[in-house]
């Protein structure tokens, strides 16, 4: 019951608070440069009397640029939004007149984690599908496997949201935020490193990407929601944040599932075990 | 009945001791129900980090703590607690309402029972004409009456207030003394750790006294504990040998001009010194005991240098 009470909560104090409001402006304005953009493309298209199948590839790689952009967003505005629900209300004391009621701990923090989990999952799917939306208006595309593509971005964001979670129990709002990014950028920074590795023939290279994709398996994550969405000729672009070249394997998708549970449950026994 | 049955707390060698110090020593405590305890110390004597035990918020290091009979880390028990923190913060988007039907739906009431206690509980502690306010706009007077508020909103068996008049106007101080009163009719415990003496004074029924992680010393504020005691005489014609006659059932004696200051041993004294006095001649125009002021008895037991 506590649990449930604490997700309320949550989405209540998300929908209170300016950040929320402010990555939803952002996202839309996003939506409408990119429509505006997508607009103008498809309209030089007409122009030049491109032919279809060129036409199609080039605004399923548009799409692949929106999905990009969009992901990004939902990742910062997760960490964003939820990078004080922990370590922020243990150094204000807010928590103390709430972990004094007959509620577990455990209760607390998964509550709360749900009520983030409904958040992001919510702006992950507004935002990709207005990409989606302008895409088939303006450009009459569809990506292809979207609903085996959204829902690896949805892990993406639950993985930063966990290891977020798991900061906040033991360090401050700022180091929370500061090891989490830093974390993200070493996976993004291991991804492009590992397809380097991979267009060059380069098994070192391809080692030291899967190595910090092991540290942190949330670009990964991307690299094969994205891979899911693209059309068979995008794949075959060498590489790039949209190129597939080499698109994480299935094993690191359950490998990023197991981290995940782990982190939930380091969190959890962090916040059990540590005083108030 | 069960021993623990009187108690609303227990502890026994409760310790905590964090890297490199020790919080809470050795502490051995005991309130009975249905009493107004209060909770003395200088900073950093240990009490936030005592109550923060008894709540559950921190892990002893060793040691036994009972609540209502039951161990502190058990979570059912908090159903029958209130707690208002030293420094209340709550999530400010709440109103005044909101966070009371938060707080009653967390302690696990349903909402037939809280439409009637949430009004009931603002008109209370007179919030009721910003029930509607969020708690960003609340001044600290205001936000310590709503915590109060939240404190009580279960009916709790017993309640820890940390500071609770810290923040208030003696109208709002006189409001948390009715609170702590009606508390005390209705024979629910209070823990109340203050720094303001005279407040503890007025209101407790029980002191300890905390030093350096340990339990020091206690009183009984109902009783006259005969240790305390002083006796002040005004009387003219006094011999000096009726002064130092008084020997025999005084520790001390301080005379000036017509007032005598005594500290007898014990009130059952009072008839014989009484009649030593009149017998040596003096006139006697006062005669009354006083007790040693609860801030007296502070600076006594804790020391001259010790701030609070």
């Amino acid at each position: 019951m506590g649990l449930w009470i604490m997700t309320g909560v949550t989405l209540r104090e998300a929908a209170r608070k300016r950040i929320l409001w402010i990555g939803l402006l952002a996202g839309i304005a996003f939506l409408a440069l990119y429509g505006t953009g997508m607009h103008y493309q498809v309209k030089e298209f007409h122009e030049r009397h491109l032919p279809p199948f060129i036409r199609y590839q080039i605004i399923n790689g548009i799409l692949q640029v929106g999905f990009y952009a969009v992901d990004l967003l939902a990742v910062v505005l997760t960490v964003l939004t939820s990078v004080d629900a922990i370590s922020g209300e243990i150094s204000s004391g807010t928590i103390h007149a709430i972990a004094t009621k007959p509620i577990r701990r455990w209760e607390l923090l998964i509550g709360k984690w749900m009520g983030f989990i409904a958040m992001t999952v919510g702006y992950v799917t507004l935002m990709f599908g207005g990409v989606v939306a302008l895409g088939y208006w303006i450009g009459g595309v569809v990506p292809q496997n979207l609903l085996r593509g959204v829902p690896l971005v949805f892990l993406e964001c639950i993985l930063i949201l966990t290891i977020t979670f798991l900061c906040g129990t033991s360090l401050s709002t700022l180091a929370s935020g500061v090891v989490v990014l830093g974390l993200h950028g070493l996976a993004f920074l291991g991804g492009w490193l590992e397809q380097i590795g991979g267009f060059t023939n380069s098994p070192r290279l391809v080692m030291v990407g899967i190595v910090s994709s092991l540290i942190m398996p949330s670009e990964s994550l991307w690299r094969r929601a994205i891979f899911e969405m693209q059309s068979p000729a995008t794949r075959s672009l060498p590489f790039g944040p949209f190129g597939g070249s080499s698109a994480p394997s299935a094993v690191m998708i359950v490998y990023a599932g197991a981290y995940l549970v782990v982190a939930l449950a380091i969190a959890i026994y962090h916040f059990h075990k540590r005083d108030l | 009945m069960d021993q623990s049955d009187g108690f609303a707390i227990q502890t026994e060698n409760l310790r905590k001791v964090y890297e490199s110090k020790i919080a809470v020593r050795n502490l051995s405590l005991t309130v009975r129900r249905g009493e107004i305890f209060g909770f003395l110390g200088p900073n950093g004597a240990g009490k936030s980090t005592s109550v923060k035990m008894l709540l559950g918020l921190v892990k002893p290091t060793s040691g036994r703590a009972d609540v209502l009979g039951l161990p502190c880390s058990d979570v059912g028990v908090r159903r029958k607690i209130g707690f208002l923190p030293e420094d209340f913060r709550f999530y400010d988007w709440l109103t005044a309402a909101e966070l009371l039907d938060l707080h009653g739906r967390l302690c696990g009431m349903d909402r037939a029972k809280l439409r009637e206690r949430v009004p009931t509980l603002l008109e209370m502690v007179g919030l009721a004409p910003h029930r509607a306010k969020r708690l960003r706009e609340f001044s600290k007077g205001m936000l310590q009456r709503i915590g109060l508020a939240q404190a009580l909103i279960h009916e709790p068996e017993l309640i820890f207030l940390d500071e609770p008049t810290s923040g208030l106007d003696p109208m709002g101080r006189r409001l948390v003394r009715d609170v702590i009163r009606a508390q005390r009719e209705r024979g629910a415990t209070v823990f109340l750790n203050s720094h303001l003496l005279s407040e503890v004074e007025i209101t407790c029924d029980q002191v300890a006294f905390i030093k350096d992680g340990e339990v020091v010393a206690s009183r009984d504020l109902r009783a006259q504990p005969d240790g305390d005691l002083r006796l002040f005489v005004r009387a003219t014609k006094l011999s000096p040998q009726a002064v130092a006659g008084l020997a025999k059932w005084c520790t001390a004696s301080q005379q000036d001009g017509e007032r005598l200051s005594l500290s007898p041993r014990s009130t059952a004294d009072f008839p014989e010194i009484l009649r030593h006095l009149v017998s040596a001649g003096a006139d006697i125009y006062e005669f009354a005991p006083e007790r040693l002021s609860l801030e007296s008895l502070f600076v006594k037991i804790m020391g001259e240098d010790r701030g609070l």
